[in-house]
């Protein structure tokens, strides 16, 4: 009954690696940065009108937020000379302002002078460190080191450590349209956006793309990852480039959207998490972070400007989701999202990435126990969300093939239209959503995790959410027949969906119902010192965590099972 | 996969020549060269050889067709004007010559059903806001265009054809729909306005013709003006709501295609929703009134529609309800107006 995964690796479709774009893009880093800097520079002057007032006030809101940055959040990644880089843009900025020699345009001039120190020093900071022969190493360091872990846990026996019986796709399966990605990464430029849950997925996608034999893809990593060295140096040698959370002001968001835009144009397949960061409910992201995805449609929209008409010059968004048993930031991560709904009174940060080991630990847990991890590929989409077939044309619902092109063309011409482009977004933004739902594969454990928390909050209808979350654990008891006979109504309804193409399950839902059962209890949150879901001696149904049985709960969100009870 | 980019300057083209598509098409052809659609031979002749239309004089330069591929091929631009009975079929012909960087511009007042093949109202019920789409989501769904916008507004044809002053609002989600229109539409005589929230436009447009119902009513009891003020004022209200519960906002009823059009349509007594509602009131049944009606009064699908959707809703509305009572329901139409008087509407105003 069990599918066939993929399990050999596949070819690399670009052999030499002089040849990948991102190699390229290292090469030519520091003009990359240059233009970047450039581009960004232009960006911000032409949303000031060029208005020296505007530019100013501009210039003094970045000078305080940042000033106050450096000095209530610095980070270790911050470089040494932040606060004196700040403290001479405050001088100059105070000489411009009280320098009553200057005519209006030298004033704007030296403002733009100001400008311009400011988004190079963005666009250096943002820029990715890719460095070849630390991705060969990583990679190889990954999975020799993740296939050692993994025998040693299940081949019995001295000469386990050397064994090869078990390799990282056995415990990490690839489904979907990976053929359709291979392809069209020769051909266009790929926009890869995957949900995301966990820190690990940075990690698991960049491996993942290794093994479809594709050039690393590059990708916004959020700064406080490279607070810890062992990451810093993975995601450094995954491609990844730095985006501050910190840093909300106009100069660094356009600096950054710039980089993001001219790397797809200059052909780099990119990867954003478009929900911006790790979905804190455990729901798949429903509402997407629409920066950087308007990039994709930018960078589309300025290679038909520069008359890259054809497949070279096409942006392909290809949704990936990652299905796990287990999310190690689970507990923080509902607490989180607990209290930024508003009801819980406090909480305490704690982040499980925070110490290399921890995350060593948890590495070793994850390959010795059994907990799988699956990743579906999508179908590709043009920037519009349109499908595309294998030449990588367009096609519209009835399967006609249209041009991408004619989306950016009024009165016969490629237009820049930035409100239109906006709309875009959101229209591209929604399609992802939809196809999130559509290729999300079930597992056991999100099955009995939704029935067990949908069957506790039938017998109290009466409470909200945080009173549900705040119930007394020993009141909670379910008898294991109507857990079994409501998991058995969820899963044929799961079916009736996988039928019509509108969901994916994992083929281990294929088994007897007190087999599901078993399975995705013993996984679900699996590690977690209280377990979401447990059964007592009696065999009936109980939990040790509800917020944690909520969380796992909601990965089954927006499918409208909840009506069923 | 033709990609037209020609720099010559294109046509406009209109979609049906009903009296509002007569009179958007003659506005057009001042400024600009316009083709226009209609579906049957003859009438396509009386345009191109005797310039008239249904006895409505054209502007001479109007050419006319009666293939879509022709005038979607010649035109960037679209002004769909066809009743709402049609307006599904009409799309779908024309979905397979529509590209990406056509604009689409409607005048229908109308919804439209989304329901499963083997479902119809009469089976489904109740329906959810998924099951109904306005005419903008029709387009959306049958075709690949994209830049869509929708014309409404107190626009009586006959007024626009006789060149009085008026106004329109167009509303899309793109500033580029709007701006191209107001560029081809703005005249002397006729303002142009804006609005983003295409839904909420179109809503008003739709839910007032339930109003302008109950108001045909009111005028067949000989009720007067006060009861027409009454109506009005709580007919408004209601259309809020409903335009809240279905996806638009409260300040586009407040508009030009909101209380604009409501009242021009509650005081316009040639209106075939109008008439339905006076003749109901003298005591007429439905059946005999649709009789000898040569179109559909588009409010009467549209009482049967929102009905449906308020059941699933959880809001009251109750001019809708009773008018459907009194339309579906064999409920006397003295009866509802009591029901009505003796609704708790205990608040004025409650949605600002």
């Amino acid at each position: 009954m069990e599918e066939k995964y993929i399990k050999h690796r596949y070819d690399p479709i670009i052999p030499s690696k002089d040849e990948w774009p991102v190699v390229k893009l290292a090469r030519e880093r520091r003009e990359f940065v240059k233009k970047v800097a450039e581009l960004a520079e232009a960006r911000i002057l032409g949303l000031t009108g060029k208005n020296p007032d505007i530019l100013k006030e501009e210039l003094e809101t970045t000078l305080y937020r940042e000033k106050l940055r450096v000095k209530q959040n610095p980070w270790a990644v911050d470089p040494d000379d932040e606060h004196t880089f700040w403290n001479e843009v405050k001088n100059s900025l105070l000489q411009i302002n009280t320098d009553m020699a200057l005519d209006k345009a030298q004033r704007f001039q030296a403002y733009q002078g100001l400008l311009h120190q400011i988004t190079s020093r963005y666009a250096e900071e943002i820029a990715s460190n890719f460095k070849a022969s630390h991705y060969k190493f990583t990679r190889s360091m990954v999975t020799y080191g993740f296939a050692r872990l993994l025998n040693a846990a299940r081949v019995k026996g001295i000469k386990s450590i050397f064994s090869t019986q078990y390799t990282l796709q056995d415990k990490i399966q690839i489904t979907g349209q990976t053929d359709q990605i291979r392809d069209l990464a020769t051909k266009g430029t790929i926009v890869m956006v995957p949900t995301h849950f966990s820190n690990l997925d940075s990690v698991l996608i960049g491996w993942i793309i290794s093994v479809l034999g594709m050039p690393p893809f590059i990708y916004g990593a959020g700064l406080n990852l490279f607070n810890i060295s062992i990451f810093a140096y993975f995601m450094n040698a995954l491609g990844a480039y730095k985006v501050d959370r910190r840093k909300k002001n106009l100069m660094y968001l356009e600096t950054l959207k710039t980089y993001s835009k001219e790397a797809i144009q200059f052909g780099c397949h990119s990867l954003f998490f478009p929900g911006g960061t790790r979905s804190r409910s455990g729901m798949i992201e429903s509402r997407l972070k629409l920066g950087l995805l308007s990039t994709a449609i930018e960078a589309q929209r300025a290679n038909y400007q520069n008359g890259l008409n054809d497949i070279s010059g096409k942006v392909f968004i290809v949704p990936v989701t990652i299905n796990y048993h287990f999310v190690l930031e689970a507990p923080s991560l509902i607490q989180e999202y607990l209290s930024a709904t508003g009801q819980e009174r406090y909480y305490k940060e704690n982040d499980e990435f925070s110490t290399s080991y921890k995350i060593s630990k948890f590495l070793f847990k994850f390959f010795t126990k059994g907990s799988d991890i699956s990743v579906s590929v999508g179908r590709a989409m043009d920037v519009l969300g349109n499908y595309v077939d294998e030449n990588g044309d367009s096609l519209d619902k009835r399967g006609r093939r249209i041009d991408t092109r004619d989306y950016f063309i009024s009165e016969g011409k490629v237009t820049i239209d930035q409100q239109r482009e906006e709309e875009y977004t959101n229209m591209l933004g929604k399609r992802i959503v939809e196809e999130f739902h559509l290729i999300n594969r079930v597992f056991s454990s999100h099955l009995v995790a939704f029935v067990a928390f949908e069957l506790i909050k039938q017998k109290n209808n009466k409470l909200d959410i945080f009173d549900l979350i705040r119930l007394p654990e020993e009141d909670i008891s379910i008898p294991y027949s109507e857990f079994k006979d409501a998991c058995q109504m969820v899963l044929d309804k799961i079916f009736e969906l996988k039928a019509q193409g509108k969901i994916d399950a994992a083929p281990h839902l294929k088994r007897s119902m007190d087999e599901i059962i078993t399975h995705g209890i013993d996984n679900v949150g699996m590690y977690h010192a209280k377990r979401p879901i447990v059964r007592d001696k009696a065999g009936n149904i109980t939990t040790e965590d509800m917020s944690l049985l909520y969380f796992y709960h909601n990965r089954l969100h927006g499918y409208a099972f909840e009506k069923l009870f | 996969m033709p990609s037209k980019n020609s720099s010559k300057s294109k046509k406009v083209g209109v979609v049906g020549v009903g009296s509002f598509g007569t009179a958007i098409a003659n506005m057009l052809a001042e400024k600009n060269e316009v083709v226009v659609f209609a579906r049957k031979e003859d009438v396509v002749e009386e345009i191109n050889v005797a310039h008239t239309v249904s006895g409505r004089l054209l502007n001479p330069a109007i050419r006319a067709t009666t293939d879509p591929a022709e005038i979607c091929e010649q035109c960037d631009i679209l002004f769909f004007m066809i009743s709402s009975a049609g307006f599904v079929e009409v799309v779908r012909r024309f979905a397979p010559h529509l590209y990406p960087y056509h604009v689409i511009i409607h005048g229908t007042k109308g919804l439209a059903l989304n329901l499963g093949r083997d479902e119809s109202l009469e089976s489904v019920q109740k329906i959810k806001r998924s099951q109904l789409l306005t005419m903008s989501e029709v387009i959306l769904q049958e075709t690949v265009a994209v830049r869509v916008g929708c014309l409404a507004g107190p626009n009586i044809a006959k007024e626009l054809i006789a060149g009085h002053p008026a106004a329109t609002v167009i509303a899309s989600k793109y500033n580029e729909v709007i701006l191209e229109g107001q560029k081809l539409l703005r005249s002397e005589r006729f303002q142009v306005y804006g609005n983003s929230d295409i839904i909420g436009v179109e809503l008003s447009g739709v839910l007032k013709n339930i109003i302008a119902i109950a108001s045909g009513a009111l005028a067949g009891l000989g009720l007067g003006e006060n009861a027409k003020g009454l109506l009005i004022s709580r007919g408004m209200v209601e259309m809020v709501h409903l335009s809240k519960a279905l996806g638009g906002s409260v300040q586009s009823v407040m508009g030009l295609a909101g209380i604009g059009d409501l009242v021009t349509t509650c005081n316009s007594v040639d209106s075939r929703n109008f008439t339905v509602g006076f003749r109901l009131a003298k005591g007429e049944r439905l059946d005999e009134i649709l009789a000898t009606m040569d179109e559909v009064a588009e409010g009467i699908n549209t009482v049967r529609i929102v009905d449906a959707f308020i059941k699933t809703a959880g809001i009251r509305a109750p001019i809708t309800e009773n008018l459907h009572r009194v339309l579906f329901e064999d409920l006397p139409i003295s009866d509802a107006l009591q029901f009505l008087m003796k609704y708790p509407f205990s608040v004025d105003v409650d949605f600002v």
